[in-house]
């Protein structure tokens, strides 16, 4: 059985499912459980859900401590950037210990913090960091672009045994969608196809997907097949999902709200080209944030972001289709 | 050389003073490995000596059994802990020399011991950042609820990390089962301490932050283990009934360099001095500090309380020097790991 639910909500529910199942599973933070009548407060007690002061280091770094003696915290951080106060933490620390320990210990949290808040948040609550994240050995990373993916990638965090990066997109959080009641696992390292296709294949996480699929529909009108696929999680990631499309299209355009040499665009395209080359019938396009912090004016966000304007130009770029008019007039960077 | 599961309420001296000559003869043989066999330690090598009396006396305080023992964290200066819980120096000498058969299989090396089984759940390289590491593990003891007390170590230089101060202030709101075990040698790295700490340089001791987390301070003379023994087995035992945490400052002076070798490829050798005499041109603060060696004291008193005599006192560091030079030969003899186990533990 499934119902609608907003994404934020779908995340809520595979928490509280997971402390229900699983009673080392722990949920603390800024700005939670701070009155008797809190929902995770009432089911699990004040063991199990504490609100914090606002000190990511000890945050996280207490979620280490706990993970290292059997338990399974996930820390509400709210917004992405907050991480950046415990670099050291997230990056040198959680992902370090199993490894440095010869395999000893084990360090299964998870950091759900929101990222891509671009609705006028301006420069230092609207980044997409994940990138910084995805180059480090020990640390996983899961992007959802849906409300069931949001429950079912949530769950899998916390029975992961490893360090887990839980990055939900600001833009999706009210978005409803059909949502399993109960258990509800995505399996990390699975693509989805969101749309089948045969002409381009086109690579977007988070709130990316929906703009891909939007200029998917709008390329259709070109006679231009997209098919249109989400990674689900960066690290893993399921290189074999893309190659086996792009071995299909010949033709890939990735979409990505991180700045270029900040995002998951720049590593599949690599990686692509190191291990597709032969598949490639046009060069890989890029449509990527342009190089700026977020500026809080809007005309300006909406300049460095991508766009569907700026997905189908791209697509349209290596297809040799004409655009169809008021589609697509000027091509992004790099098309 | 197991410690006994239970010591009872009193410290046994000579326990003690077994467990302070073997934490200084494992790191003299880490420091001859460096002339004797060149190129067997790797990278940096941070040594614990002067603060022997401090670890034995602040672990003296932990129940290790029967039950869920209690648990330590611990920086990068880390070989004395896990020689007094329990550890294998044989195994600890083999990650040291980087072999398959050490007690983190290579991966780790001297900075990174750790050994769960046994309570010590590893360290932080980096300065103060085991600190909330360590409070978690005591949240996570608190939600258990079988009495275990957690003792974080970490040196005066962490002290001025957020870390500290976030981790601290969490401790005392939740009244968490940890005791803070900050051992202040006075200089961090090359720096004095009265150059980097407000309470320092204004004549203060350093226990005096403790103040701000509204928990208890207590500064000790770290070179005797007993004194160390009584503020921390207090202190754990404030833990333990749920009063919550202490800051115990234990004052040590570190008889070596911060680093005390460095030997990257193609350098010669170098033991540095210590940064009072390399540093700040004091030979004299540094020869005080010498005379004052934790290890003269502890042999002088219990040669004086007649604990001991001369002979039982020899043997007993003979015993050692046979335990750390079985622990060489072992680790010499070991293989390295296979170069493909890089790959390995990376995930769970």
């Amino acid at each position: 059985m499934s119902r609608q639910l907003p994404y934020i909500a779908a995340i809520d529910e595979a928490i509280r499912q997971e402390m229900e199942r699983d009673e080392s599973v722990l949920y603390f933070g800024q700005n939670i459980a701070t009155t008797p009548d809190d929902e995770f407060l009432k089911a699990f007690g004040a063991d199990r859900v504490r609100v914090t002061p606002i000190s990511e280091t000890a945050e996280i770094g207490m979620a280490i401590g706990a993970a290292l003696a059997g338990y399974r915290p996930v820390v509400e951080l709210y917004m992405a950037e907050f991480m950046l106060v415990a670099m050291d933490q997230v990056v040198n620390e959680a992902p370090r210990f199993r490894y440095m320990s010869g395999g000893r210990v084990s360090v299964p949290l998870v950091l759900k913090a929101g990222y891509g808040f671009t609705a006028g948040w301006a420069g230092q609550h609207t980044g997409s960091i994940y990138g910084m994240f995805t180059g480090v050995p020990g640390l996983k990373v899961a992007l959802p672009a849906t409300p069931a993916d949001a429950k079912g990638l949530m769950a899998t965090a916390i029975r992961d045994d490893n360090p887990v990066c839980f990055f939900h997109h600001y833009l999706l959080t009210l978005e409803p969608g059909e949502v399993p009641e109960g258990e509800h696992l995505v399996p990390f390292g699975q693509a989805v196809v969101r749309r089948a296709g045969d002409d381009v294949t086109i690579v977007a996480t988070g709130a990316m997907v929906g703009r891909a699929l939007a200029a998917a529909s709008s390329l259709a009108g070109s006679g231009v097949s997209a098919e249109v696929i989400d990674p689900r999680t960066l690290v893993p990631l399921d290189m074999a999902t893309i190659l086996e499309s792009v071995a299909k299209t010949g033709r890939l355009v990735l979409v990505d709200q991180a700045t270029r040499h900040a995002s998951a665009s720049a590593v599949i395209a690599a990686e692509v080209a190191d291990q597709g080359f032969s598949y490639l019938r046009a060069p890989i396009r890029q449509v990527t944030a342009l190089d700026a912090t977020v500026p809080y004016s809007k005309p300006m966000e909406d300049y460095i972001l991508p766009d569907e304007p700026k997905i189908i130009a791209a697509a349209l770029s290596i297809t040799g289709a004409a655009p169809e008019p008021g589609a697509g007039a000027e091509p992004g960077e790099g098309a | 050389m197991e410690p006994e599961p239970d010591r009872g309420p009193e410290p046994d001296l000579v326990w003690m003073y077994r467990q302070m000559l073997r934490i200084r003869e494992f790191e003299e043989r880490v420091k001859a490995t460096f002339t004797e066999h060149p190129g067997v330690i790797r990278g940096h090598t941070h040594l614990a000596d002067g603060a022997e009396a401090s670890i034995t006396g602040s672990l003296a305080a932990l129940r290790l059994s029967p039950g869920p023992g209690d648990q330590v964290m611990a920086t990068y200066r880390c070989h004395g802990y896990p020689l007094v819980l329990g550890s294998d120096p044989k195994a600890m000498m083999a990650e040291i020399y980087g072999r398959a058969a050490g007690l983190c299989g290579g991966y780790g090396g001297s900075m990174h011991l750790a050994d769960p089984e046994r309570g010590f759940l590893g360290t932080s390289g980096i300065v103060g950042q085991g600190i909330p590491q360590a409070t978690g593990v005591a949240y996570a003891a608190q939600i258990r609820g079988q009495g275990q007390v957690v003792l974080c170590f970490f040196g005066d230089g962490a002290a001025k990390q957020g870390a500290f101060a976030e981790a601290l202030n969490v401790a005392s709101l939740w009244k968490l089962p940890i005791v803070y075990v900050l051992e202040n040698n006075s200089y961090n790295v090359v720096t004095r301490v009265e150059q980097e700490d407000a309470n320092a340089a204004a004549g203060e001791p350093l226990a005096v932050k403790a103040r701000a987390f509204s928990m208890p301070g207590v500064t000790v003379d770290g070179g005797d283990p007993v004194c160390v023994y009584e503020a921390v087995a207090s202190a754990v035992s404030r833990a333990r009934s749920g009063g919550g945490p202490t800051l115990v400052e234990s004052k040590i002076y570190r008889l070596s360099a911060h680093g005390n070798i460095i030997a990257p490829p193609g350098v010669p050798l170098h033991f540095p001095e210590h940064e009072a005499v390399a540093v700040f041109g004091a030979p004299e603060e540094y020869e005080a500090a010498r005379r004052a060696d934790p290890l003269v004291r502890m042999r002088e008193r219990l040669l004086a309380e007649g604990v001991l005599d001369a002979a039982a006192a020899d043997s007993l560091a003979a015993e050692v020097r046979e335990e750390m030079a079985a622990a060489v030969e072992f680790a010499l003899a070991s293989p390295y790991p296979p170069a493909d186990a890089a790959l390995r533990h990376v995930y769970a």
